[in-house]
C-alpha cells in the first residue's frame, strides 16, 4: 500500500491481529450511501495519521437529504410530542452506551487529553437527554391562548418550519454537533447537517446511533464533505425551509444569507457558548406560531 | 333535523314521494343525520380490536368468518382457469378436512359468471359479479345497466355495484339514489350489495350519509370497497356502517347486511370484524346473510389459525392450497 | 321487494324485514354454545407473572422494614375477597422516621442536586415502569378490582408517561413561567455566577431557577393507586422536593412495588419513602411540622379535615377531591360517540373516578333517543373476573363502598327516580354492582347531588344552553365537566362558563402528564400535571 499523508513514520510492529477499518459513508434517508460522485476526502488524526476517508458529498447529495428530509417531515411533525420525547431519550441511551467509543475517538482524532473528552462526550449526552424532555414541553412555553376583545376563543401553537439545513461548527466536533442538531428535531422539524470539515467522524457514527434507534429515516441526514461547496447548495435550495449558519465562518455569512432570501428561508447564525446551558432561541428560530381564532356562541 | 326527526321521516316513506328524491331533498336527511366524531369513532373501533378471542369462541369465529368469505378475484388478467380454481377452493377451502365449511360466494367479473356457474351449479356457494363499470363506476347509466344485465342473464345471484363517488362528492344524491335504485330493478331476483368506495369518500360524516343513501334506495348490502383503492376496509368505517344499518332496522324494520371488503388479510383482521358485528349492530347480523367478508388471501390464514386451534401447532403456508 | 331473492345463498337469503336465521353451528357441533350469541371464552391474564409476597414492610430511608410496633394490616383481593397479603401498619414513630429520612435527603442530596441530574433519576424510574409494565397491571388489577385492559392500556402507561414528562421539566424549571420566586431571588443575586448548577443558581438565559419546598406529605386515594402515585411523586421529584406517601389502605401494593423500581434506579435514600396503613398513618404526616408541602387526592369530607389541620402551619397545601360532574349532550351531538362517552364517563373504572360523569343532562328533544341507545349499549358491558382481558367492568374496591353505593341506589329509588340496569350476572363472591342508570332524576335528588362513586349514572334534562350550564353548576363541586356536540362555537361558549377545572368537548376521561387537571370550589385547589401543576412543589 502507498505511503501517504504526513511524515514518515517508524516501522510499526505488525499487529498480532488486523483490524477491520470502518468505512465512513453519508447519512441519508436512513440508509448509509456513499457519494454518488464517488468522491471521498482524507481525514486525519492528531498525529497527522489518516484515520479514513470520508465521504465528499456533491451538490446531488445534497439535493438527495433534502428530497429525504421533506419525505420524513408529514410523520415526524404529527408523531406525538410525547413519542418525539421517547425516540429522544432513546437515542441518549444508545449514545451513553456509545460513550467509549466516541470518547477514543476524540483523543485519537482530535489529541484532547482523556479527562477533556470525557467531559464533552458527558455533555452531549446530558444535552441530548435536555433536549429530549423538551417536545412536549415546547408548547406550554412557546404557545399562549390569547385574551382578544371579542366573543372569539384565540390560541396560538408553535408549529415546526420543516426541512432545516444546519451547518455544523468546526468543533468541538460532538457537543457542538449536538447543540445545533438536537432543538431542530426535537421540535418536529427534519434536518440536513452538514458536519464538521475537520472532524467529520463523530457525525457518521452519531448517525448510526440514529440509525440503530427509532427516529425515522430522513429525520436526520448528515453529510461530510467541504462545507464550502455544501453550504451554497442548501442555502439556496428552494425546498429548504430554514438554515442555521453556525458553523459557517461570519466572513462567509452573507453570501449565504442572500442566496437563503431566495425562497425566505429562516436563518439563524447564533454564537453559542457550548458549556452553558442551552436556553431557548434554537428551538424557538425553527418554529412557526399558529394563531387559531374561534367564536364562542351558542 | 336530529336523529329523531330523520328516523321518524324515513320510517313514514311518504316524505319519498311528498318531498320527492331531490338532492335538496336528500340532502336535508343525509345532512341531518348525527354526526361522526371521527376521534370517538376511531378509539371506539380500538377498544373493540383490544377483545380477545380464545378457544371456542375462537374457533367459531373462525368457521363463521370462512363461511362469510365472498371470495375474490378482479384482475385484468382472470382466466377461465383461474376463476375455475378458485371455484373449487371456494367449495372444498381444506381438501385434507372436510368439516371445513364452503364460502359464502365468489366474486367475479361478469364475463366469467358462466364458468363459475359451471364449476357452482347446485351447490351452497353464491355467485357474486361486480357490475356498473367497475371499479370506478365512470359510464353512463345504460352502460351499467348492460354491465348489471349481462352479470343476471350469465347466473350471477349477487350484484355488487358501485355508486358514483363523482356524483356523491358534488352533492348530486337524487343521480345517485336514482342510478341504485335503477340497478336494484336491474337486478331481479339477485341480491345488491352497494360498494361505497368509503376510501374516496374520505370521512366517516360521508360513509354513513352513502349508507343511508345507499339503504333508501334499496341495497340489500352495503360494501365499503372496491378493494382497488386504498385505504379499503377499516375497523371505524366498519363501526360506522354496522350503525347506520342498525338504526335502519330500527327505523324502517328492514336489515341490511354489511360486507367489508380490502385489506383484510389476516384472521385477526377478520374476528376483529366479527366483535366489530357483535358489539355494534347485534348478533342477528352474524350471519353470510347480512355480513360478509370480501377477500382472497384471507382464506389461508384462518385454515392456518383453524389448524392451530384443532391440532395445537403452528402450520405452515405449504400445507393449504395456493388457488 | 318481497319475493326478489336468489335461489342460491342457502342461508344466506333471508327474507327482507325478517329476522335472520340463527347462524349454524360448525360441522363438529362442538361451538354451537359459542355460537347462539358467540360468548367470548374466558382470556385470563396470567397471575405469574407477578409474585405477592406473604408480608410487606414500610420503605423508609431506602429500606423496607417493619412498623416499629410490629402492627399490620390486611390487603385482599376485592374480585374474590381473597386475602393478598399482611402489610405494615405505619404508627407516629414510623411517621417521624420517614419524615426525618426525607428531610436529611432533601438537605444534603436531592435538594441540591442539578436538575439535570434529578431528571436522569426520574428518566430511569419511567423506564422500568416501562419494563415491568404488565407485571404492575397485573397487580393493579388484583389489589384493586380494575380490569387488565384498563390497568394495562391505561393505568400504567399513563404513570410512566408521567415520570417522563416530569424527569424533563427537573432541569428547566427556570423556563416553567412560574417565577423564580423569593428565596431563589436571594441565591440568585448572592451568587452572580452563570453556571449551570445547583437549583437556585442562574439557569439558561441567566434566568433564576424556582427552588423547591422540601419535604412533601403526599396522601393518595385507591381509585388509580399507581397512577395516583406517579401523579405525586413525579413533579415532586422533578421539582427537588422528597417525599413521604401513603398510599390507600386498600391498595398499598402497586406502590410498594414503585418503591422497589426506586431502588432499581438507584435513587439514593429517603428521597421517597412510602408508609402503608390506613387514616391514622395519613392524619399523622399530614400533621408532622417536618413537612413543608401537604397534598392530598381524596373525599371532599377528608379533604376538609387536612384543611382544618394545616391551618396555621405555614404549610403549603394542594387538595383534589371529590366531583359530581355533568355530561351534557345536544341535541345535535355524535349521539353514537357520545353514548360512549357516557358509559365510559361512569362505568370507566367501575365509576371510582372522581370526575365521573355521573350526572347525564340530556336536552330533552332527544332525551329518549339517546336513553335508549344508552341501554342497548350498556347490554354489550362485560362485568366480571378483573384479570379477563375482556372485562370491561371490574369489582368495587371494598365491602365499605359496595355498601355505601347500595345505600345511595336505594335512596334513589326511594326517592322516585327509576332504576335500570342490564341483565348482568354477578359472581358469587367478592364486590360487584352492576352499572345502574336512574332516569327522571331531580337535581334534589340525593343522587343528583352526592358523589356515589360507583357506576351509578343518574340522567336529568335541559331545554336550552343556559339551563344546562345552571344545572351542571348547581352543585359545590367543580372537578370536572363533558360537553357534546358538532357545533364549535358552543363547545367554547360552555366551556367558558362551566364552573369546572376540567372540560372534555366530545371525550372524555382523557388524561395527559401535560395537561392540567384539578377542580374548582370544593372539588378542591391547585393542579396537578402540564406546567401548571409544577407550581404546587415550588416555592414560586
Amino acid at each position: 500500500m502507498p505511503d501517504r499523508g504526513g511524515a514518515s513514520r517508524p516501522a510499526a510492529a505488525q499487529p498480532a491481529r488486523l483490524a477491520v477499518r470502518k468505512t465512513y459513508k453519508l447519512f441519508i434517508g436512513g440508509a448509509f450511501p456513499r457519494s454518488e460522485s464517488g468522491r471521498s476526502y482524507p481525514v486525519t488524526g492528531a498525529g497527522g495519521t489518516l484515520l479514513a476517508h470520508a465521504a465528499r458529498a456533491s451538490r446531488k447529495d445534497a439535493r438527495d437529504a433534502v428530497t429525504a428530509a421533506r419525505a420524513a417531515v408529514g410523520k415526524w411533525s404529527a408523531a406525538t410530542a410525547y413519542n418525539r420525547g421517547q425516540v429522544l431519550y432513546r437515542v441518549a441511551e444508545l449514545l451513553e452506551g456509545r460513550a467509549a467509543q466516541f470518547r477514543e475517538a476524540s483523543v485519537s482524532a482530535e489529541g484532547h487529553p482523556a479527562a477533556a473528552a470525557r467531559r464533552e462526550v458527558a455533555a452531549a449526552i446530558d444535552r441530548w437527554v435536555w433536549y429530549a424532555g423538551w417536545p412536549d414541553k415546547v408548547a406550554q412555553v412557546a404557545g399562549s391562548a390569547n385574551p382578544v376583545a371579542g366573543p372569539y376563543f384565540n390560541f396560538s401553537v408553535p408549529e415546526p418550519t420543516g426541512v432545516v439545513a444546519i451547518v455544523a461548527p468546526p468543533r468541538p466536533s460532538l457537543l457542538g454537533l449536538v447543540s445545533v442538531l438536537a432543538p431542530v428535531i426535537a421540535t418536529g422539524n427534519t434536518a440536513v447537517v452538514v458536519a464538521s470539515e475537520a472532524h467529520p467522524l463523530p457525525a457518521v457514527t452519531l448517525a448510526e446511533v440514529l440509525a440503530t434507534s427509532d427516529v425515522p429515516g430522513g429525520v436526520v441526514n448528515i453529510l461530510t464533505g467541504f462545507a464550502a461547496e455544501l453550504a451554497p447548495v442548501l442555502a439556496g435550495h428552494m425546498d429548504v425551509n430554514a438554515i442555521d449558519l453556525t458553523g459557517v465562518p461570519a466572513a462567509d455569512r452573507g453570501e449565504l444569507e442572500r442566496l437563503a432570501a431566495g425562497n425566505v428561508k429562516r436563518v439563524l447564525a447564533a454564537e453559542d457558548d457550548w458549556a452553558a446551558p442551552p436556553g431557548l432561541h434554537r428551538m424557538l428560530a425553527f418554529l412557526e406560531t399558529k394563531t387559531v381564532w374561534h367564536p364562542v356562541g351558542i | 333535523m336530529g336523529i329523531e326527526q330523520a328516523s321518524q321521516a324515513i320510517a313514514d316513506r311518504r316524505w319519498l314521494t311528498e318531498v320527492g328524491t331531490s338532492d335538496a331533498a336528500l340532502r336535508q336527511v343525509l345532512h341531518g343525520l348525527p354526526g361522526v366524531d371521527q376521534v370517538g369513532a376511531e378509539a371506539r373501533a380500538a377498544s373493540l380490536a383490544t377483545r380477545s378471542i380464545k378457544r371456542d369462541a375462537k374457533l367459531w369465529a373462525l368457521d363463521t368468518a370462512i363461511r362469510m368469505i365472498d371470495l375474490t378475484t378482479l384482475e385484468g388478467a382472470d382466466t377461465p382457469g383461474k376463476v375455475r380454481a378458485m371455484c373449487a377452493k371456494a367449495l372444498r377451502p381444506d381438501p385434507g378436512d372436510p368439516g371445513v365449511p364452503p364460502v359464502a360466494a365468489v366474486c367475479v367479473y361478469p364475463d366469467l359468471v358462466s364458468v363459475a356457474r359451471a364449476e357452482l351449479a347446485g351447490s351452497s356457494v353464491a355467485i357474486a359479479s361486480v357490475a356498473t363499470a367497475f371499479p370506478s363506476g365512470r359510464a353512463s347509466l345504460a352502460v351499467k345497466l348492460a354491465d348489471v344485465s349481462d352479470a343476471t342473464a350469465a347466473g350471477a345471484d349477487e350484484v355488487d355495484m358501485v355508486i358514483d363517488r363523482g356524483a356523491f362528492l358534488a352533492g348530486h344524491y337524487g343521480q345517485v339514489y336514482e342510478e341504485v335504485r335503477a340497478v336494484r330493478e336491474a337486478c331481479g331476483r339477485a341480491y345488491l350489495k352497494v360498494i361505497l368506495e368509503t376510501g374516496e369518500l374520505a370521512t366517516l360524516d360521508n360513509v354513513a350519509r352513502a349508507s343511508w343513501l345507499a339503504m333508501l334506495a334499496g341495497a340489500d348490502f352495503i360494501k365499503t370497497s372496491t378493494g382497488k383503492v386504498s385505504p379499503a376496509a377499516t375497523l371505524p368505517v366498519g363501526l360506522v356502517m354496522l350503525g347506520a344499518v342498525r338504526d335502519y332496522a330500527r327505523a324502517t324494520g328492514r336489515q341490511v347486511g354489511v360486507k367489508v371488503a380490502g385489506g383484510i388479510r389476516t384472521a385477526k383482521d377478520a374476528i376483529r370484524y366479527l366483535v366489530l358485528v357483535r358489539e355494534t349492530a347485534g348478533p342477528q347480523w352474524l350471519t353470510p346473510g347480512l355480513f360478509r367478508i370480501g377477500a382472497s388471501s384471507l382464506l389461508n390464514d384462518l385454515l392456518m389459525q383453524r389448524s392451530k386451534q384443532l391440532t395445537g401447532h403452528y402450520a405452515g403456508p405449504d400445507y393449504f392450497t395456493l388457488d | 321487494m318481497a319475493g326478489k331473492r336468489g335461489q342460491r345463498g342457502g342461508a344466506a337469503a333471508p327474507q327482507a324485514g325478517e329476522v335472520a336465521a340463527q347462524p349454524a353451528g360448525g360441522a363438529t357441533g362442538r361451538t354451537a354454545s359459542a355460537g347462539a350469541a358467540w360468548e367470548y371464552a374466558p382470556a385470563p391474564e396470567s397471575r405469574e407473572i407477578v409474585s405477592i409476597s406473604a408480608e410487606y414492610g414500610l420503605f423508609i430511608d431506602g429500606d423496607f422494614g417493619p412498623a416499629a410496633d410490629g402492627r399490620q394490616f390486611p390487603t385482599i383481593n376485592p374480585a374474590t375477597e381473597e386475602p393478598l397479603a399482611q402489610v405494615a401498619l405505619a404508627g407516629e414513630a414510623d411517621t417521624g422516621r420517614a419524615v426525618t429520612a426525607a428531610r436529611r435527603a432533601y438537605e444534603r442530596v436531592w435538594g441540591s442536586m442539578p436538575g439535570a441530574e434529578r431528571a436522569k433519576y426520574l428518566y430511569r424510574i419511567a423506564r422500568i415502569l416501562q419494563e415491568r409494565a404488565r407485571e404492575f397491571a397485573v397487580l393493579e388489577s388484583i389489589d384493586n378490582g380494575k380490569p387488565i385492559r384498563e390497568s394495562r392500556d391505561v393505568d400504567v402507561p399513563l404513570a410512566a408517561a408521567h415520570f417522563f414528562y416530569h424527569a424533563g421539566w427537573a432541569d428547566k424549571l427556570e423556563f416553567a413561567g412560574l417565577g423564580p420566586g423569593s428565596r431563589a431571588d436571594r441565591a440568585a443575586a448572592a451568587d452572580g455566577a452563570g453556571e449551570p448548577g445547583p437549583a437556585g443558581a442562574r439557569g439558561a438565559d441567566g434566568r433564576a431557577v424556582p427552588r423547591p419546598l422540601g419535604v412533601a406529605g403526599q396522601v393518595i386515594p385507591w381509585n388509580f393507586p399507581l397512577l395516583m402515585a406517579a401523579w405525586k411523586l413525579a413533579p415532586a421529584l422533578a421539582a427537588g422536593n422528597t417525599c413521604v406517601l401513603k398510599p390507600a389502605e386498600t391498595t398499598p401494593l402497586t406502590a410498594l412495588l414503585l418503591a422497589e423500581v426506586c431502588q432499581q434506579a438507584d435513587l439514593p435514600p429517603g428521597v421517597v419513602n412510602v408508609l402503608t396503613g390506613a387514616g391514622g398513618t395519613g392524619a399523622a404526616l399530614v400533621g408532622h411540622p417536618g413537612v413543608d408541602k401537604v397534598a392530598f387526592t381524596g373525599s371532599t369530607e377528608v379533604g376538609k379535615e387536612i384543611s382544618r389541620a394545616v391551618a396555621g402551619t405555614g404549610k403549603r397545601l394542594t387538595l383534589e377531591l371529590g366531583g359530581k360532574a355533568a355530561n351534557v349532550v345536544f341535541d345535535d351531538a355524535p349521539v353514537d360517540q357520545a353514548v360512549e362517552g357516557i358509559v365510559n364517563g361512569i362505568f370507566f373504572n367501575q365509576g371510582h373516578v372522581c370526575c365521573a360523569g355521573s350526572r347525564l343532562l340530556v336536552q330533552e328533544s332527544v332525551a329518549d333517543i339517546v336513553t335508549e341507545r344508552l341501554r342497548d349499549r350498556l347490554a354489550v358491558l362485560r362485568l366480571g373476573d378483573p384479570l379477563d382481558k375482556n372485562t370491561d367492568i371490574g369489582a368495587i374496591n371494598s365491602r365499605e363502598q359496595l355498601d355505601k353505593i347500595t345505600a345511595l341506589s336505594a335512596a334513589g329509588e326511594a326517592e322516585g327516580a327509576q332504576r335500570w340496569s342490564p341483565p348482568c350476572p354477578l359472581p358469587e363472591r367478592g364486590y360487584w354492582f352492576p352499572p345502574t342508570v336512574f332516569t327522571g332524576v331531580s337535581q334534589s335528588y340525593r343522587i343528583a347531588r352526592e358523589e356515589i362513586f360507583g357506576p351509578v349514572l343518574s340522567v336529568l334534562t335541559f331545554r336550552t344552553p343556559e339551563e344546562a350550564v345552571t344545572k351542571a353548576n348547581n352543585t359545590p363541586y367543580g372537578l370536572s365537566a363533558r360537553v357534546w356536540t358538532e357545533k364549535g362555537s358552543r363547545i367554547l361558549w360552555m366551556a367558558q362558563r362551566l364552573r369546572a377545572g376540567v372540560v372534555w368537548a366530545n371525550t372524555y376521561n382523557r388524561f395527559d402528564p401535560a395537561s392540567p387537571f384539578g377542580g374548582y370550589r370544593e372539588s378542591g385547589f391547585g393542579r396537578e400535571g402540564g406546567r401548571h401543576g409544577l407550581a404546587a412543589y415550588l416555592d414560586a
